[in-house]
């Protein structure tokens, strides 16, 4: 990752503060309503639940979301970018599939995890080639990544396979303690890092600054002669390498390996992004909103689980509901901005 | 031959005939019909039945696509059309009568209608992108199917209502002949009409067709409410196939494969010219896919793996830079040619 080493000042001149302060408000504005949510439905929580208001019950919120908050890593870079990688979920189940059949095997589990990273990786960068050098649609490309990931689940095998390794069943146990009695696990750890790691990439570096300009405007962009292609090609097999991370980490959390595993979870991953206020046009958005937004469908899942008179469905008809009004406030501050 | 290649629906329609000719090499009675009390039967049949969801989706997605749109709900509208008619007729007080099964349609074709509005309330009137409008009726479809059916698989036991989708009339599937209705339908909408015109106008240049006139608003309206009836009547015929719906699984990755269709038949997904034709063909290149891993003895579980390729290859045949990189292929041996013709004359 060159553009990691080529660390560059920021020498942009800074605009004048009223200026930035209204553009500043506009921008923060969908992400800190995510923050508001995600507050407003923990405090309800503990007013309906007095064992909601526990810092056992937050921290649980990351424990059970590791590998989505990953994946939301990654779809955040290639949203910025206008793009959408609906492969997420199912090279999240390859990845399981890989390292279960090989644990099975014998394999050292060091060697199985770099080679779930360079698949997963490896398919992402495949697709960036395709999208930007044949100039198909994102939308078509992962879609066909995602039935050669899902297909290659099926041909690994049909059936759950368990993992009994013993790296693998320590990291699922390990429970690293807390000040208060509280804990997390070390995947949490792992997924926070990544975070970090992203937060810097994206608002310190130059390939950061490529991925919102090209969001902005890919034209403007090429003409000011960022490195486009490459930039966009990396997106991808970033958010392909994520995804494989998310594959270990769900492996962690799960312990086994299985072919119709992770269904679905491109759109999680797309609705915490989007509900984080991550805008879909590409150009605007934080990846400590997606985050949150991963928090948000956290914080739905274990309101159902709590109410337990609510069926499952309710966790779709709200993560949708939410996802509407999210977009409907990006309208709203659009055309302000606008 | 050479305009004839260059015509758009060319690839499509060789690919199709290849597949076809593939089958009938491995499976010698491939292309055989025979009549059996009073039905056609045959591997052809078969892939026209099996594909009308297929096709009558990808009917409605063409002309979303056209106007530089993408209606990724279809899947879950499948679901909820087959839940609510299925509900209706479970919980009807006589589940056996024709009637019932006729208003089952109704509500089915009604509920679709509906979704298509909020559809295109989202897309035309909020003016929400098209891919995030319809992944809220994505994301939420599902969980409503499943409200309706209470979780459960609700079957249903209503000969009228089978016959929709497992049915026989005049010699051919009751599904085939629907779907063929619907196209029809929609030809002559789009193609004897001034619709089809405007739909190519909005998809082309949205703000240029607003400036001349165009009331692209209540078009784009239009295709969502199109699209969504279209999934509803497949969601009809999956449901009463199994004579029961399944909300989890009903529809699942329709979408996908309709988008499929329309992209392979040849349609754009940056909108503007679209052909209903094509993604017929389009749909069934993806069916006989489906048929052929069958017939060549491929296990089944590779069929995905096998159309991911095929979707690749047939995108990378249709991309312009590709186009232009075969054509630079196929002019490149030219000039050597020419080389070689003058070391003869120098012989």
């Amino acid at each position: 990752m060159s553009p990691l080493s080529t660390l560059t000042p920021l020498t942009v001149k800074k605009p004048s503060p009223a200026r930035n302060r209204l553009r500043g408000g506009a921008r923060y504005a969908p992400t800190l309503a995510t923050v508001g949510l995600f507050i407003a439905m923990f405090a309800v929580g503990a007013g309906m639940y007095p064992s909601f208001l526990s810092g056992q019950v937050f921290l649980n919120l990351f424990i059970d979301n590791t590998f989505l908050i990953v994946l939301a890593v990654g779809m955040t870079f290639v949203i910025l970018t206008g793009g959408i990688d609906l492969s997420v979920g199912a090279v999240v189940a390859l990845s399981m599939m890989v390292s279960a059949t090989l644990l099975q095997q014998g394999w050292n589990p060091g060697a199985v995890i770099v080679l779930v990273l360079l698949i997963g990786g490896g398919l992402g960068l495949l697709m960036g080639l395709i999208i930007q050098y044949f100039d198909i649609q994102p939308f078509i490309v992962t879609l066909a990544g995602m039935f050669l990931a899902r297909g290659l689940c099926y041909v690994i095998s049909l059936d759950s396979i368990p993992v009994t390794e013993a790296f693998f069943t320590g990291m699922a146990q390990a429970q690293i303690p807390l000040p208060g009695d509280l804990f997390v696990s070390p995947g949490v750890l792992l997924a926070l890092g990544i975070v970090a790691v992203a937060f810097f990439v994206l608002h310190h570096t130059r390939f950061g600054r490529t991925v919102y300009a090209i969001g902005g405007n890919e034209h403007s962009a090429m003409l000011m002669g960022l490195p486009v292609k490459a930039t966009k090609i990396l997106v991808y097999a970033l958010s392909g390498l994520c995804s494989a991370i998310a594959g270990i980490l769900f492996s962690f959390y799960s312990l086994s390996g299985y072919s119709l595993a992770a269904q679905g979870m491109e759109l999680d991953a797309i609705a915490a992004v989007v509900i984080g206020g991550t805008l879909l046009t590409g150009g605007t958005g934080y990846v400590l909103g997606s985050v949150v937004g991963v928090l948000v469908l956290g914080i739905v899942q274990t309101f159902i689980a709590y109410d337990g008179t609510l069926s499952s469905w309710w966790t779709k008809i709200v993560i949708g509901g939410l996802l509407l009004v999210f977009i409907l406030l990006q309208r709203l501050f659009a055309r302000k901005a606008g | 031959m050479k305009s004839l290649l260059k015509h758009r629906l060319a690839w499509p329609v060789i690919a199709l005939a290849a597949l076809l000719l593939l089958n009938q090499v491995f499976r010698p009675d491939f292309m055989s019909l025979r009549m059996q009390d009073g039905h056609l039967y045959g591997s052809l049949i078969d892939i026209m039945r099996n594909g009308a969801p297929t096709i009558l989706i990808a009917l409605g997605m063409t002309l979303v696509i056209a106007t530089r749109g993408i209606d990724l709900s279809v899947g879950a509208v499948v679901a909820i059309a087959g839940a609510a008619s299925c509900a209706y007729i479970a919980g009807s007080p006589d589940p056996g009568s024709p009637v019932t099964a006729a208003t089952a349609v109704l509500i089915a074709v009604v509920a679709g209608l509906a979704l298509g509005v909020w559809n295109g309330f989202l897309v035309s009137t909020i003016g929400v992108q098209p891919i995030i409008a319809t992944l809220v009726l994505m994301t939420a479809g599902r969980g409503v199917a499943q409200l309706i059916t209470g979780g459960q698989i609700v079957s249903v036991s209503n000969d009228s209502y089978k016959s929709i989708g497992a049915g026989y009339l005049f010699t051919l599937p009751i599904s085939i002949l629907i779907t063929a209705a619907v196209f029809a339908l929609a030809a002559v909408l789009t193609r004897r009409t001034a619709l089809g015109t405007l739909i190519e106008a909005v998809g082309i240049n949205p703000v240029a067709s607003r400036l001349a006139g165009l009331r692209a608003r209540n078009i784009i309206w239009i295709v969502y409410v199109f699209s969504a009836i279209c999934a509803a009547i497949a969601g009809l015929m999956i449901s009463s196939n199994v004579t029961a719906a399944d909300a989890n699984n009903a529809g699942l990755y329709i979408e996908m494969d309709a988008i499929l269709a329309v992209v392979i038949g040849g349609t754009s997904l940056a909108g503007g010219r679209y052909t209903l034709v094509g993604t017929v063909v389009g749909a069934f290149i993806i069916q006989t896919l489906t048929t052929t891993v069958y017939t060549l003895g491929i296990p089944p579980e590779v069929t995905l793996v096998f159309k991911a390729l095929v979707v690749i290859t047939v995108c990378l045949l249709q991309a312009p830079k590709a186009r232009n990189l075969l054509s630079r292929f196929k002019a490149a041996p030219k000039p050597a040619a020419k080389e070689a013709a003058k070391e003869k004359v120098a012989i």
